[in-house]
C-alpha cells in the first residue's frame, strides 16, 4: 500500500468517513471556499497612505513622496547619491521605459544576482495596515531584484494602497485569473534577532528598504 | 533526531544550576512576553483567537477531504505531491529527489520536520550537503550539528561572545565583538551557498486548500533564497498544516508573528504556488511537496486532536514557568515547552518521555496566550493519566498513592498516621523549625526545605476549637 492511500485511509478511518458524511464534507467545503469569510479585522483610522507611511516607517523603511513618476529616477538617484551607494541597479523590466540615464542610473533591466547591490521594483500592491508591499513574479517583474541586492527600492502608486491583507487578495482575485506562482508581502528590510534577540538589519535580504510612493503614477 | 527525553530530570537539574544559562533565559524572557504583550493591544486580540481556532479547527474536521482539495489544486498548477509516513520516508524521497536532479548541495530553511527526521544526516550519508540558512540553524550546524533549543529562536541559549568564539573557529576569521558583524559574516558565508545550491528545502507555515499554495514566513530571507534560487524546492509540512483560503492566512498572519516574536507582521511572507511561469527567469522550476504523518494521524478524532491546531509560534514556551527555568534542551526533543511535552509523548511514545507531562505547573499561561486557543494544561492532564492507566508512573508514586487511597477509607487509620507523621516531622525539624532533609523525598528537598508543622493535625486542632464543640473524629 503507498503511504498517501495508508495515511488517508487511516485518516478516514479515525473520521469516522463514509459516502453520506463524505458528500455533505463535500459541499460544506464548496460552500466556505466560495463564501471565503474575511476574520476580525484591525481599526483603519484616517488617511491610507498616511497609515502604510507611518508603520512602513516603524518597520525601518524610509519613505518619500513624489508628485508625479517621471521625477522617480531623479528621486532614486538623489537617494543612493545621498548615502554613497551605487548607482548602477538590476531593476524589473516593466520600469525600464523610465528616463534613467538621464538621472545617471546605469539600470539593467533583468533578474538580479548575487553581485547587484541596488534592486528597483514596482509593487503589484501595498497594505496599509503593516505597511508592506506585495510584489508579484512575472517575467517583467523578476522576485530576485527586490531579494539580493542590499538596498532595495521599491515604487507605489498611492492608489494601490489597500487597508489589509484581505484588501490585497481581493484587488488581486479581481485583477488575476489565478494566483502567480509567487507572492511575496515584504514589510522592511531583513532582519535577524538570533543573536541574543537583538535586533540586526540585514540577514539576507536588503539592509535597507526605500519606499517612493508617488501621488500621480 | 535522537529521542533523550528519558535524560530530562538530569537536564533539567543541569539547567537550573547553569548561571549563564538562566541569565540568557531571563532576558528572552522579559523580550519575547513584553513584545507580545504590546502587540496584542493593537487588534481584538480574543475575537482573533477565536477566529484562528475556528479556521484551524474547520480543515481538522474533514482533514481527508481539505488535503485532497490541497492536492488536486497543487497539482493542477505543476507542483508535485508526496506523502511520508514517518522521517526515515520523508528521508529516502527527499535523498530520491537530489538524485534524480543531481543535486550536490541542498540550502535548508528551517523545517522542524526535518529535524524530526534527522534529515540532514541522511542527505549526507548520500553524498548531498546540506546548508542550513536560517542564523540560528546555521549556527547549531556548525557547532557539530547541536540541536536547537527553542523553535523560533534556535540559539536563545548562547551568548554572543559564544557565537564569536565558534565563528572565529570555523569560519578561521577575526573574532568579532558586535552581532552586526557576525550576522554580516554568516551572510557572507551563506550568500555562496545560496547561488550555487540545486535544491532548497523549506518547511511550510501553512498549506492553502484553494489555491495550493504554501505560505512560508521569514524575517531574514533566508526563506525567500530558498524558495527562489534554486530550480528544486522541496517542501516538508505536516498534514495539518491546511487552511482553507487566502481570507484565513491572512487572519492567521495576525495571530502568528505577533504571538511568536511580538512583530505586527514579520518581513517575509511568501505565498508559493505551483511552478515558474512561461517566461519567468527565476523561482522554482520544480516544486514538490512532501506531507508528513509521523504521528499526527494517530490524533485525528483522539482526545488529543486539538492539539494538531498548533501553528508553530512558541508563545507558549516564551510564557511557560518551566521553560523558563530549564530551557529547551532539557526536553530532549524536537519541540520544547508546553506543546512539546504534548507532542513529543504523542509522537515518539509516552513512555519514551515519561517526565515532560509533569514538567509543568498547570497554571494556564500557555492556554491563555495559545494563538488557537489550544487547551494544553488539560492536554497535558490527559496524558497524566494515561501514565497512570498504563502503569507508567514510578512505583514509589504508585505504592504512595495506593497507600492514601487506602487511608482516606479508613478514618481512624488516618488520623493515627497523620498525627505520627505530624509528630515525626515536628522531631525532624528540631529547634530550626525546618526540615533540611526528607527522608523518601530527597529529590523534592535537594533544592528547598519544608517548613516543619506545628506536631499535631489538622483534625486535633479542631476538635480543640470552642472547648471541644467540633465533631472529633
Amino acid at each position: 500500500m503507498n503511504s498517501r492511500t495508508d495515511i488517508l485511509g487511516r485518516m478516514r478511518a479515525q473520521l469516522g468517513r463514509t459516502t453520506e458524511n463524505g458528500a455533505a464534507g463535500e459541499r460544506d467545503i464548496d460552500a466556505y471556499l466560495t463564501a471565503r469569510p474575511r476574520g476580525p479585522l484591525a481599526a483603519m483610522e484616517g488617511d491610507l497612505v498616511a497609515c502604510f507611511e507611518a508603520a512602513s516607517l516603524a518597520l525601518n523603511s524610509s519613505v518619500e513622496r513624489l508628485g508625479t513618476v517621471d521625477v522617480v529616477p531623479a528621486a532614486v538617484a538623489r537617494y543612493l547619491t545621498a548615502r554613497q551607494l551605487s548607482l548602477a541597479a538590476a531593476i524589473w523590466p516593466r520600469l525600464a521605459h523610465l528616463a534613467w540615464a538621464a538621472s545617471g542610473m546605469a539600470v539593467d533591466a533583468r533578474a538580479a544576482n548575487g553581485d547587484d547591490l541596488v534592486g528597483i521594483t514596482g509593487v503589484f500592491c501595498a497594505v496599509a495596515e503593516t505597511g508592506t508591499l506585495l510584489l508579484c513574479g512575472a517575467p517583467d517583474a523578476p522576485a530576485t531584484v527586490s531579494l539580493l541586492p542590499e538596498t532595495h527600492i521599491a515604487i507605489v502608486d498611492s492608489t494601490r494602497i489597500v487597508t489589509d491583507m484581505e484588501a490585497a487578495w481581493t484587488l488581486l482575485r479581481k485583477e488575476m485569473s489565478e494566483l502567480p506562482s509567487t507572492v511575496n508581502f515584504i514589510s522592511g528590510p531583513s532582519r535577524t534577532g538570533d543573536i541574543e534577540q537583538t535586533l540586526v538589519l540585514g540577514a539576507h535580504g536588503p539592509y535597507r528598504v526605500h519606499i517612493l510612493i508617488v501621488e500621480d503614477a | 533526531m535522537r529521542v533523550e527525553s528519558m535524560h530530562f530530570k538530569a537536564r533539567a537539574t543541569k539547567a537550573v544550576a547553569d548561571g549563564a544559562l538562566q541569565a540568557k533565559l531571563t532576558a528572552a524572557r522579559g523580550l519575547f512576553v513584553e513584545g507580545r504583550r504590546r502587540a496584542v493591544e493593537q487588534v481584538d486580540f480574543e475575537a482573533l483567537r477565536e477566529a484562528g481556532a475556528a479556521i484551524r479547527q474547520r480543515t481538522l474536521d474533514h482533514l481527508d477531504l481539505w488535503l485532497e482539495r490541497f492536492e488536486r489544486e497543487a497539482t493542477r498548477r505543476g507542483a508535485e505531491v508526496l506523502w511520508a509516513k514517518d522521517g526515515d520516508e520523508i528521508c529516502r524521497l527527499v535523498v530520491e529527489l537530489a538524485k534524480r536532479h543531481g543535486v550536490t548541495k541542498a540550502i535548508k530553511s528551517k523545517s522542524m520536520l526535518s529535524e524530526e527526521a534527522g534529515l540532514n544526516a541522511a542527505l549526507e550519508a548520500a553524498g548531498v550537503q546540506p546548508v542550513e540558512t536560517d542564523l540560528g540553524e546555521y549556527i547549531l550546524q556548525i557547532n557539530d550539528n547541536e540541536p536547537p533549543s527553542h523553535i523560533i529562536a534556535p540559539v536563545i541559549h548562547k551568548t554572543k561572545e559564544e557565537v564569536a568564539a565558534l565563528f572565529e573557529r570555523v569560519h578561521q576569521t577575526p573574532r568579532k565583538t558586535e552581532i552586526a558583524e557576525m550576522t554580516r559574516e554568516a551572510r557572507e558565508r551563506l550568500r555562496p551557498h545560496f547561488l550555487s545550491a540545486e535544491m532548497g528545502i523549506s518547511g511550510g507555515n501553512f498549506l492553502v486548500a484553494e489555491t495550493g499554495s504554501v505560505a512560508l514566513v521569514t524575517n531574514e530571507g533566508n526563506g525567500r533564497m530558498v524558495t527562489t534560487l534554486p530550480k528544486l524546492h522541496v517542501v516538508i509540512t505536516g498534514i495539518e498544516k491546511v487552511i482553507p483560503t487566502l481570507e484565513d492566512l491572512a487572519t492567521l498572519m495576525r495571530l502568528l508573528p505577533r504571538s511568536a516574536t511580538g512583530q505586527t507582521i514579520s518581513n517575509y511572507f511568501s505565498v508559493l504556488t505551483g511552478t515558474r511561469g512561461g517566461g519567468e527567469s527565476d523561482g522554482a522550476v520544480h516544486r514538490v511537496f512532501i506531507l508528513v504523518d509521523n504521528g499526527r494521524v494517530g490524533l485525528i478524532g483522539s482526545e488529543f486532536q486539538d492539539m494538531l491546531r498548533c501553528i508553530r509560534c512558541g508563545a507558549c514556551m516564551n510564557h511557560c514557568p518551566v521553560y523558563q527555568t530549564v530551557g529547551g534542551h532539557s526536553y530532549g526533543w524536537v519541540y520544547p515547552g508546553p506543546m512539546g511535552s504534548v507532542l513529543t509523548p504523542l509522537f515518539v511514545g509516552l513512555e519514551n518521555a515519561l517526565d515532560l507531562p509533569q514538567a509543568a505547573t498547570l497554571c494556564n499561561q500557555c492556554g491563555v496566550v495559545c494563538p488557537v486557543k489550544i487547551p494544553l494544561p488539560d492536554l497535558l492532564r490527559k496524558l497524566r493519566q494515561k501514565q497512570t492507566e498504563r502503569g507508567l508512573r514510578p512505583w514509589r508514586e504508585r505504592a504512595a498513592l495506593r497507600m492514601w487511597a487506602w487511608l482516606a477509607v479508613h478514618p481512624r487509620w488516618y488520623a493515627l498516621t497523620a498525627a505520627l507523621i505530624a509528630r515525626s516531622l515536628k522531631l525532624l525539624a528540631g529547634r530550626r523549625g525546618r526540615i533540611r532533609h526528607l527522608p523518601l523525598m530527597n529529590g523534592w528537598s535537594a533544592g528547598r526545605d519544608l517548613p516543619a508543622s506545628q506536631g499535631r493535625t489538622f483534625r486535633e486542632l479542631y476538635a480543640t476549637r470552642d472547648g471541644g464543640t467540633g465533631s472529633s473524629p
